[in-house]
């Protein structure tokens, strides 16, 4: 990243951390370099997502362990809450991280950034709530325009799935093409009763834009299994209270893509066509993990598609001053040096120069020769002033 | 009409010979590409701007995808073993050619009492030994197999089961070769057909119309190498249990060659009056029986060795120096060491060049390198460790390393500029037109050990049994 990359990603860190701090969350930061087996052995991610990891031989490669370059944000975390933290019942955590994938076309980006939140121990839908609030306030502090809230919910899916009946190794590959975001496969089966079809209808083609929506497609799934009802009550809960809380959003059951870790409700947020977040519940990681039974859900926000749509070079806010020496002598330099320290100490930034060139970008440029007195170029109001010491240099510029 | 040149990797080994009698029958024969051949540099008998050249199966993917050559033909196993760890690269598989030999398939031992993967119990550890390691780890994650460790091998996958790994993933001609390995098959992932492949850029722009009418009468439908989804829902977490063969109960696990130091070693076992049944004689087994009750015995690659000490399979190995130092210039804590020079074997590992290139020492080379004249300079080589600290160590930048897998000097002067690898005699770089301007140091075979089984209790004595006999042999 180049400096006004730099200070537009600090930018988005700053707001993200402040909103986060503000809603109770603490920041934590896993390790970049992982076990491989932590991702393998939950069954968490796709083998669509596991064959684009980065792993290599670890120092004692002899015995074939492997290591990963991080490829996922919500494993290392959920690790470390089973080995650390798991003693309490509630943790509200958030982190920044660089994450790896294997490129497909040769013109992605290997490494990404990302910002995100856990909440373990969040039972309540009111859990899923916060997440999704807490991510929009990010968003809109961070200057993003209009952001869309897409929701969609794992559980719905996998019972909506289950409705058709299928062997086991047959409803797999259809949960696994789901995962890999083909659903044309469920838009091709039949299902063995009429209402099961128009059920598929109307959550695979309509997108609902209220809880009411919801309420309708439970009003035609009465015959469906217990299991399918209450994954739809828990989505309806969200929904009321968000249509409560003036929070927009869509209702899209094929939002929701990859991670084979979440059980209730996934939500993305788009920019245009850009996705620039995503989250969910995943109750089963931890204990999947051999942790206890703790739920969770959280979100992570997308540091490249983010900082594409923020303004251009944003600035620090920081004037820029140069102390510029005319010469190389030891008097000249020690002048210079010592006036840096001072305007440094009075909370400017000021940077020394010795070399002939012109200067730009500067507020100040403040030149000192052996004898004479301390020239000040105001470049913005074009004037030269001449003092005689520090305290009228700092007097000069602070107005 | 001018063609621009269009050059083919052909298979060496298990496809030779279905391979030339197929390009025989459509009008494409090279000539010198039979059984017996030994040259690597063909030129085609019908076409002037067609040429050719002889490579292990393994090397032709990677050949054809960096655009060295525009076709390939070779079997589907190593095109899968690309394309399943990078998917994005430039090959096209064209076409199934309708010949092809054997399955590549899921194997384990039949002492598990398996007969399909979806039986495995789930949350083991397993352990997976193949020569393809991309495949072998595309099938655990599509099984989900949960965790799971990789044992890539150069070969003789199928002595490692039960004992030494868990599951392999092989090439195997049927049922009754593997039956005869006392290995099941658990999954088939696809039969091993010969595919024509072609490099992106070169069916995107250069007029291969000609060659491509010649072959397409002769492509058949491809095979659906996809694998199917596997059981999404976790099975139960137990644990696989470990397979008891007499295999545990031996005190001393030695590992034997096969391959080129399989004579030398058969008369250094005789001298030192070791008798092992099915090393030596007609009927050769990878699992070699001795009369001393505490020794287990397998024969494996010598490549594979000094890895298969470090991680504990074996206590003992007869491997070359060469493989032994290639092993510690990627693990350099590794916990094996050599125990005693076997005298047999004798090779120079060498730096080698094109006779052309005005470079006759290392220095020289360096100085080509910066100015340019050779940069990036393209490093074949078997031993990529050895070659990678090689080139560091003596500065020489930018540079490109090519693994291969034997017979490396036939990718000089075309595919590769700087050899670096074994030679007896110096012969066969000559016959190459390579000459040597470096030695890297001198190899002959060798005893290694694992440091850490060599001072256990009760081993330390039967390894020292093992070190008399050897010396006195050696100095016989």
């Amino acid at each position: 990243m180049l400096p006004g990359d730099m200070l537009r990603f600090r930018h988005v860190v700053d707001v993200f951390r402040n909103c986060c701090q503000r809603w109770g969350y603490r920041e934590v930061r896993t390790p970049t370099l992982e076990y491989l087996h932590l991702f393998t052995s939950t069954g968490t991610l796709t083998p669509g997502m596991l064959r684009r990891v980065y792993s290599f031989l670890d120092w004692d490669g002899w015995s074939g362990e492997r290591v990963v370059l991080k490829p996922d944000g919500t494993i290392p975390i959920a690790r470390l809450y089973i080995d650390n933290l798991s003693d309490q019942e509630v943790a509200r955590l958030f982190y920044v991280t660089n994450i790896f994938a294997f490129e497909r076309t040769g013109r992605e980006k290997r490494e990404r950034w990302q910002y995100g939140t856990e909440f373990l121990g969040g039972t309540e839908f009111t859990a899923d709530v916060e997440a999704i609030l807490l991510a929009r306030e990010t968003m809109c502090q961070m200057g993003l325009g209009e952001v869309e809230l897409q929701l969609s919910h794992a559980g719905l899916v996998k019972e909506l799935v289950r409705e058709f009946g299928l062997d086991s190794g047959e409803e797999a590959r259809v949960l696994n093409c789901i995962l890999e975001g083909d659903w044309s496969i469920l838009e091709k089966m039949e299902g063995s009763n009429p209402w099961l079809d128009n059920l598929l209808n109307g959550l695979l083609n309509l997108k609902g834009r209220s809880s009411n929506f919801l309420q309708n497609i439970r009003a035609i799934s009465r015959e469906a299994s217990p299991a399918f009802r209450s994954a739809l009550d828990n989505f309806i809960n969200i929904t009321t209270s968000l249509d409560d809380l003036d929070c927009d959003y869509s209702i899209d059951v094929k939002a929701i893509s990859g991670f084979e870790y979440y059980t209730g409700v996934c939500f993305q947020f788009l920019s245009g066509v850009n996705r620039v977040g995503g989250g969910g519940r995943y109750d089963d990681l931890i204990p999947l993990m051999g942790g206890k039974k703790v739920p969770a859900c959280g979100f992570a926000l997308y540091a490249d598609p983010i900082m594409e749509l923020l303004p251009g070079e944003r600035g620090n806010g920081v004037e820029r001053i140069l102390v510029r020496g005319e010469e190389l002598d030891a008097g000249v330099v020690n002048k210079c040096f010592a006036l840096a320290k001072s305007l440094r100490g009075a909370g400017y930034t000021a940077e020394l120069g010795f070399e002939e060139r012109k200067e730009a970008g500067y507020r100040w440029v403040i030149s000192i020769s052996g004898e004479g007195p301390f020239v000040l170029e105001d470049c913005e109001g074009k004037q030269r002033l001449r003092v005689n010491s520090e305290e009228e240099v700092l007097a000069a510029i602070s107005g | 009409m001018e063609y621009q040149p269009v050059r083919f990797a052909l298979p060496k080994g298990r496809f030779l010979s279905s391979t030339a009698e197929f390009l025989k029958e459509v009008g494409l024969s090279f000539s010198g590409y039979d059984a017996k051949t030994r040259q690597y540099c063909l030129e085609s008998a019908e076409f002037p701007y067609l040429s050719a050249k002889v490579f292990q199966a393994k090397d032709i993917p990677v050949q054809v995808a960096v655009g060295n050559y525009d076709f390939g033909i070779c079997g589907l196993d190593w095109i899968e073993e690309l394309q399943t760890r990078y998917p994005a690269s430039a090959l096209v598989s064209v076409a199934n050619l309708g010949y092809g030999d054997g399955n590549v398939c899921v194997a384990a031992s039949e002492k598990l009492g398996l007969s399909r993967l979806d039986e495995l119990p789930g949350g083991g550890a397993y352990r997976i030994v193949s020569e393809y390691p991309n495949l072998a780890e595309g099938m655990a994650l599509d099984f989900r197999l949960g965790e799971f460790r990789i044992i890539p091998v150069w070969g003789a996958a199928e002595a490692y089961p039960p004992e030494n790994a868990d599951l392999a993933v092989l090439w195997h001609e049927g049922e009754t070769e593997l039956k005869a390995q006392r290995l099941v098959s658990l999954a088939e992932l696809f039969p091993v057909m010969a595919y024509l492949i072609a490099n992106r850029k070169s069916l995107e722009n250069k007029d291969l119309s000609q060659i491509l009418g010649r072959l397409s009468p002769r492509f058949v439908a491809r095979e659906d190498t996809s694998r199917a989804a596997r059981e999404f829902f976790r099975r139960d977490r137990t644990a696989l249990k470990p397979v008891l063969t007499g295999w545990q109960a031996k005190e001393i696990k030695l590992a034997l060659p096969d391959g080129h130091q399989h004579g030398p070693t058969t008369q250094l076992l005789e001298r030192a009056g070791l008798n092992f049944r099915g090393y030596s004689g007609r009927r050769i087994s990878r699992r070699p029986v001795s009369d001393l009750d505490w020794l287990g015995i397998k024969m494996i690659r010598p490549q594979d060795m000094p890895l298969q000490v470090a991680n504990g399979n074996f206590d003992l190995a007869i491997t070359g120096e060469d493989w032994l130092r290639e092993h510690l210039s990627r693990f350099p804590s590794s916990p094996v060491e050599k125990l005693l020079g076997l005298g047999f074997g004798g090779v120079r590992i060498v730096v080698a060049i094109s006779q052309d290139v005005p470079a006759d020492n290392v220095d020289d080379l360096r100085s080509l390198v910066q100015e340019g004249k050779l940069a990036p300079i393209r490093v074949a080589s078997e031993y990529v460790n050895l070659a990678d600290k090689y080139l560091r160590d003596n500065r020489i930048d930018p540079y490109k390393l090519i693994p291969t897998w034997g017979a490396s000097e036939a990718f000089l002067p075309d595919d590769a500029d700087l050899l670096i690898d074994n030679t007896e005699t110096g012969k066969t770089l000559e016959q190459h037109r390579l000459k040597v301007i470096d030695v890297l140091f001198r190899s002959s075979a060798c005893l290694i050990g694992n440091k850490d089984s060599i001072i256990q209790l009760g081993k330390e004595e039967k390894i020292e049994f093992f070190l008399a006999a050897f010396r006195g042999a050696v100095l016989q």
